[in-house]
């Protein structure tokens, strides 16, 4: 081990997340592979190992011949500060290599506020921000996730964007850069090779023109770069890979358990979910090789938990052949089978009661709004009388806490949606005093609420997010109308959600604030330990950004948005109609009902597997 | 039924593996054997299982010793070799074995400790560390489970120490009491820096080599 870190870890919180070693972790031959891949996560390890899209490419890279793919974190605050006092830079688990020298740095970014993050990794590595300041093949900086669907905000500072799920796409990018090595091209070059890659998306070639206003103006792709990059995906779940053995932290991570994942995409079609447009469309993995790789990765990893994990797992239509298939080995091995969330409208307590085998802890729902019309309004399709059913089936079957989760500041929200959330609330307690077989144990009732974050790929990416001023008010007015202790009131702090909206919804005029605010010292602002508005504030007043133009602004039909050079393959006039839809409180079925024609079919070929 | 005991080796990366995470990792390692687990009975049941004198993080160790009870009747043969198959880097199951001997009798622990100095062993400082560790009392001021400082004198603790010196290392071969007060070897370290401030070393590594009974044979 590196004596360095040796002599930093003994004054370091969690030590273990530093030193790799786990069972699972690749190790390989340094001179036996020619393509160093550091596989970076902006935000700790235990958060980073969570994450099931970091480990199927893990795996997916570590399987290429002459491919060591290493694992990188962000290291929490005193990890980092003796780090940059001892002269360490940024290493890669497995090796224990300083990443500054690997062929590429690939950053999974999930959420907008990592982006100060991936600024500060690369900073630690020793590895030039910009990506026009680094002129050489290597390291070239990638980046994929979710909150690349808008990659505008970091355009600057990423050499390419993969679309989608990386699956095929990094396999093609691995061996494209390797190409370019052999064949010794310049970096302009292979980003120019790279963007006729279905999938990818390479910023700096891509002019963009504002109006005076501030609004985009055009957006001139050049160098043969298509106008519009439309996301990747995987065709067949059955035959994509999953982790069956997988990393086994040797430290508590934040999902210590199995992730078993049964579908992508989402029927549902909620208004303001980003992951139910941008994971379109629905493609299920069968039943019994989902069991098959469940059985496996326990009897490999020795845990004993498995999510049963999707966007809404309670709509795998084989969700009971699955669950009965695996009843045997979880009963003989002590497994428990968990759902990471429940639809009020379809949720099965005779399901719940075998998945929890006895352990009744609490249920979680998320209504979202707080009246019928509101949740038509965001097409949540789950009714006040379909929640209280369920609520009541749950408080019969012995069950004594509920958690709700809702949102304020969804668009057209009026005082009276949220009264609603406390008339529900109240509602729920009413059921529990009427089903409740053992009143004494009394009942925890828990309302949460988080502040509506209007995000880009949404038929709600037009709207404005209400002022801070409006949201406390809001606030205020809910809390004032919860007044019985069995209900506990949980809100979401203001600050972070304001700034998620701006960068959400932002341009390349961010990227100078991004570097002003972790030029002020920004690093992990996913965590209220190191967030801090003021040192946004100030970043935005230096640069001359309003963050008001981002965050409330409504945009017109017709404003150019900054990444509408990125198709998810749901097309912007599904979105714009369902846009309109909301504004009249209209409904929009399920796609196992009704296609509704969003256009991402034709990413499977014509027809969706609902 | 049967109690049994593990041996095991603690090191490298995994020395940084905390004692609750340790507990963890090898409830997990458990399914690959026939074995299973005892569990108290209740309504949160939770595994047989302890780690006899848990390893401070950052310390290594050759003599882990992880008493367990099983529901089956067994002598632990073969089981050593399954855990193996899958263990983090650095953490080896030597045996497994019936759980015989009391803990109680387990006494004494020895320990290689290292102190470096990265410019060099100061002249003599082998022989005052000799003349240190024979006075007859050593106070030290330590942190207490309630998080307040106590003053300690761990001279009655140390049973033995045998002083050398390398490139730029002092090593020290100890045996101390183990528990009902056991001394971690770490706080040796202290004493010097107590009593010879100039002699601080920039950092110690303490490696665990052997638990003994009272009369200093390896507890098993």
């Amino acid at each position: 081990m590196d004596k360095r870190l040796e002599r930093i870890l003994p004054r370091v919180q969690k030590p273990a997340r530093y030193v790799g070693g786990e069972y699972n972790a690749v190790m390989k031959d340094r001179g036996e592979v020619d393509t160093r891949i550091a596989f970076c996560f902006p935000d700790t390890y235990e958060i980073g190992m969570s994450n099931l899209g970091m480990r199927i490419l893990y795996g997916v890279m570590n399987n290429m011949d002459g491919v060591w793919c290493e694992r990188v974190f962000a290291p929490w605050g005193d990890m980092e500060q003796e780090m940059r006092r001892a002269g360490m830079p940024l290493f890669a688990l497995e090796s224990g290599d300083p990443i500054t020298d690997f062929d590429i740095v690939a950053f999974s970014v999930g959420y907008e506020m990592a982006f100060p993050s991936i600024l500060n990794m690369l900073d630690l590595a020793g590895i030039p921000i910009r990506s026009a300041e680094r002129t050489e093949l290597t390291p070239l900086v990638i980046a994929g996730g979710t909150a690349m669907y808008n990659a505008e905000p970091i355009a600057d500072f990423i050499d390419l964007v993969s679309l989608g799920e990386g699956e095929e796409i990094t396999v093609e990018l691995v061996e494209l850069h390797r190409q370019a090595r052999r064949e010794g091209w310049s970096k302009g070059e292979l980003l120019r090779r790279a963007a006729r890659l279905p999938g990818v998306y390479v910023p700096s070639l891509y002019e963009v023109t504002y109006n005076d206003d501030g609004t985009v103006r055009e957006i001139t792709p050049r160098d043969g770069a298509p106008r519009v990059v439309t996301k990747r995906i995987i065709r067949d779940m059955d035959k994509s890979y999953f982790p069956v053995k997988t990393i086994v932290p040797s430290t508590e991570i934040v999902q210590d358990r199995i992730m078993l994942e049964l579908f992508r995409g989402c029927i549902r079609g909620c208004r303001f979910c980003q992951a139910g447009y941008v994971y379109r469309p629905v493609r299920n993995r069968s039943w019994d090789l989902c069991a098959q790789y469940g059985v496996e990765a326990c009897n490999d990893s020795g845990y004993q938990e498995v999510t049963l994990s999707s966007l809404s797992t309670s709509d795998y239509p084989p969700l009971t052949e699955l669950c009965d298939e695996l009843e045997e080995f979880c009963t003989q091995r002590h497994v428990n089978l968990s759902l990471p969330s429940l639809r009020a409208d379809n949720f099965s307590m005779n399901l719940m009661q075998r998945l929890a085998r006895g352990r009744k802890t609490g249920l979680t729902f998320a209504p979202e709004a707080g009246t019928q019309r509101l949740r038509d309004v965001i097409n949540k399709n789950v009714t006040l009388d379909e929640l209280l059913r369920s609520c009541h089936t749950a408080f019969a079957g012995g069950y004594n806490a509920v958690k709700l989760y809702f949102m304020l500041g969804l668009p057209t929200e009026t005082d009276e949606d949220v009264l609603g959330i406390a008339d529900i609330a109240g509602r729920v307690m009413h059921e529990w005093r009427q089903a409740a077989p053992n009143k004494n144990r009394g009942v925890r009732i828990t309302v949460s609420t988080s502040w509506f974050v209007p995000k880009p790929h949404t038929a709600f990416q037009w709207e404005p997010q209400i002022t801070r001023e409006e949201y406390e008010r809001r606030v205020k007015l809910l809390r004032e109308a919860i007044n019985t202790k069995t209900v506990t009131y949980n809100w979401h702090d203001s600050a972070t959600s304001v700034i998620e909206a701006v960068l959400a919804r932002g341009d390349r005029k961010l990227c100078k604030v991004l570097e002003a605010v972790w030029r002020k010292g920004a690093t992990l602002d996913a965590w209220e330990e190191y967030f801090s508005f003021d040192r946004w504030q100030e970043a935005f007043a230096e640069c001359g950004v309003d963050p008001a133009f981002y965050a409330n602004r409504r945009r017109a039909k017709d404003e150019i948005m900054p990444w509408s050079m990125i198709s998810s393959g749901v097309t912007e006039a599904y979105l714009w109609r369902e846009y309109e839809r909301s504004q009249a409180a209209l409904t929009t079925p399920d796609c196992r009902t009704h296609c509704n024609g969003c256009g991402a079919n034709l990413l499977v070929g014509g027809k969706c597997d609902v | 039924m049967s109690k049994l005991r593990l041996l095991f080796v603690k090191e490298a990366q995994a020395s940084y593996i905390s004692h609750l995470d340790l507990m963890r990792t090898f409830q997990r390692s458990f399914p690959r054997t026939e074995l299973e687990i005892r569990h108290t009975q209740g309504y949160h049941p939770h595994p047989i299982m302890s780690i006899v004198l848990p390893l401070p993080v950052g310390q290594s160790s050759d003599c882990e010793l992880l008493d367990f009870e099983v529901t089956q009747d067994a002598d632990g043969s073969g089981i050593a070799e399954r855990l193996n198959t899958g263990m983090p880097i650095g953490l080896r199951v030597l045996e497994c074995y019936p759980a015989v001997r009391p803990i109680r009798e387990l006494v004494y622990l020895r320990a290689d400790l290292e102190l470096e100095y990265d410019g060099g062993v100061p002249d003599g400082a082998v022989d005052r560390l000799r003349e240190l560790f024979a006075r007859p009392a050593l106070v030290i001021q330590k942190r207490t489970k309630r998080k307040d400082l106590a003053d300690v004198d761990i001279a009655p603790m140390i049973r033995r120490i045998d002083l050398g010196s390398g490139e730029g290392v002092i090593r020290a071969d100890v045996t101390v009491q183990a528990q009902n007060p056991g001394l971690n070897p770490q706080l040796l370290g202290k004493a010097v820096e107590t009593y010879l401030p100039e002699l601080t070393p920039d950092f110690i590594r303490v490696r665990r080599r052997a638990v003994l009974d009272d009369e200093e044979r390896d507890f098993r």
